[in-house]
């Protein structure tokens, strides 16, 4: 039988498979499916330093081969992230990742300092949510904001430290040097792609915010070539999502550059989705005498 | 396990107004438990987001589930093409439903697409329900008939006059003084209807709609603005939270 275990940053998660922030929440509502231990790991609802009533309704919006969202960090605080939800979350058998944004590197370094003293097993730097103003994605989108970003963030972070991209950038893979270069442990990568819809009767953007982050089946081309060219450049390990819905995705993302994986959208469609693709990667590798999933990362031989 | 889904067996079809549908489907165990007012989140193959539908009506003998649908966009359009003897995935049964106390005296207020979900409720009330619906015009009138089948008191209007009162359908219910009052339908019937209950100290519960992508509470997408205990406004979501409310916790 294959073994599906993986090694990012010093933490291994016995599958590769992590709920995507934000497609999540904490956890709860999934876990009324299966055990939350089916899957290798879960980054939370993006939390920040106080408690986010998100943005107006509409938050959701349907496009070809995926969907839009504004929810606009929607969360209680860090706070009672740790007191309400984590507690719960330890007991279910998967690895735990805490998905931080903030106003102020001052809002960062303290939820790092708050998560320190915690039994979370990562954190998640969310420098890409393209939904909120002052959500971070002000520190996503230069390679001195995420140098910036990650320096100060890594001084008051003791636990393993993943950076999460945006892809409305000009050249990710600059982005990820940044972050590798000021002590990320890892990336995550990629974040939505800042899209709109626009209601043709009522000539209104269909989401309240206006636009919104583009994510699902539509994105996996994308994410792919942009972890194939980051993981040419960077040394740290990268843990790929955009679009992944099925286990050739996943196999994918994998041959593109990823050590792990995160999925999200899907889990809107079908969320028995990780059950399946979990499924099709131990018969693949069985096949195909693959004994560990390292052996596919980065493994695609490019013309 | 609270959540499933489950491929289920159209076993009737029909288009009842202009592009409104009536499905039933064989859901033995979303029968089981399901109660009016929840809804149904269902597949539509090649789309990323599900839709949530309104149960209609529940047969726990027969385990059925009844969905009536009106074609609104193209994933509605989809599953309008679905036949008898295929079959659709759905995760059911979704959300908060309507208080059912059939001891007492009911009044069901719909407009539209809105009517459906009142159906299975007012069957519970039957001679204890006035049920008052409105529609654009006679052609898009659904599901009269039913309602007076489970022998509620129905009162009818259309926009045009075409069938029934010429109005609104809160122009029906100003002598009715029940116990309960349970309304879906446009915001605008909604909060005239709510008006209505406070003016007369009447419980009055409303079914919200909302793009919603999840349907079980994770995403976050489905926001509502709620009044809490204290009367300050938070967001809550409609397939978590509701879809039916107390309507003087909702923002309207």
């Amino acid at each position: 039988m294959a073994d599906l275990q993986v090694n990012v940053a010093g933490v291994s998660f016995h599958n590769p498979l992590i709920a995507a922030s934000g497609t999540f929440g904490f956890g709860r509502e999934y876990a009324e499916f299966y055990p939350l231990s089916t899957l290798g790991g879960i980054s939370s609802k993006g939390i920040t330093l106080k408690a986010r009533p998100g943005n107006p309704a509409p938050r959701i919006a349907e496009a070809p081969g995926g969907m839009l969202n504004a929810v606009g960090l929607q969360n209680p605080g860090v706070d009672h992230f740790i007191e309400q939800d984590l507690p719960w979350l330890r007991e279910q058998g998967t690895r735990i990742i805490a998905n931080i944004a903030g106003n102020t590197p001052e809002d960062y370094c303290a939820m790092a300092e708050k998560l320190n003293d915690t039994d979370v097993d990562m954190i998640e730097l969310n420098i890409s949510c393209p939904n909120v103003k002052q959500g971070g994605v002000q520190f996503g989108t230069t390679c001195a904001g995420v140098s910036g970003i990650t320096k100060a963030v890594r001084a008051h972070c003791k636990k393993p430290l993943m950076v999460k991209l945006s892809p409305n950038v000009t050249d990710i893979s600059e982005m990820a040097l940044a972050a590798e270069s000021e002590g990320a442990d890892a990336i995550s990568m990629i974040n939505t792609l800042t899209g709109m819809r626009i209601d043709i009767r009522t000539r209104r953007p269909i989401i309240h915010n206006n636009t919104g982050g583009f994510s699902g089946p539509a994105l996996l081309p994308i994410a792919v070539r942009m972890v194939w060219q980051t993981y040419q450049k960077v040394k740290i390990p990268i843990v790929g999502l955009g679009g992944i819905s099925t286990w050739q995705d996943a196999v994918e993302m994998l041959l593109a550059g990823a050590t792990a994986l995160q999925i999200g959208t899907v889990l809107f469609t079908d969320p028995y989705a990780p059950v399946k693709i979990l499924e099709g990667l131990t018969k693949f590798m069985d096949e195909n005498g693959i004994r560990s999933l390292s052996e596919l990362t980065g493994a695609v031989q490019a013309w | 396990m609270k959540y499933d889904v489950q491929l289920c067996e159209i076993v009737r079809r029909a288009e009842i107004a202009d592009d409104t549908y009536d499905f039933t489907v064989q859901a033995p165990a979303f029968a089981a438990v399901a109660k009016p007012g929840q809804f149904a989140h269902i597949y539509v193959p090649g789309r990323t987001l599900r839709r949530p539908i309104s149960i209609c009506d529940i047969d726990r003998e027969n385990g059925t589930l009844r969905f009536v649908f009106q074609i609104r966009g193209a994933g509605t359009a989809d599953l309008a093409n679905f036949e008898v003897g295929d079959t659709l995935d759905i995760l059911a049964p979704l959300g908060r439903g309507f208080t059912v106390d059939p001891e007492k005296k009911a009044l069901f207020v719909g407009g539209g697409i809105g009517v459906p979900p009142l159906l299975g409720a007012a069957k519970y009330y039957g001679q204890n329900a006035t049920v008052a619906i409105g529609f654009r015009d006679k052609n898009h009138v659904i599901l009269a008939e039913d309602f007076k089948a489970a022998g509620c008191d129905v009162r009818v209007a259309t926009d045009d006059g075409s069938f029934g009162h010429h109005g609104l359908v809160v122009d029906l219910i100003r002598d009715v003084r029940p116990d309960i009052l349970c309304a879906c339908g446009p915001m605008v019937m909604l909060r005239a209807v709510a008006a209505f209950a406070k003016e007369n100290n009447i419980r009055c519960e409303i079914s919200l709609e909302e793009r919603m992508a999840c349907g079980i509470g994770a995403c976050l997408g489905c926001a509502v603005e709620l009044y809490d205990e204290n009367g300050e406004i938070y967001m809550g979501h409609v397939c978590k939270d509701g879809p039916v409310f107390a309507a003087e916790r909702v923002v309207l």
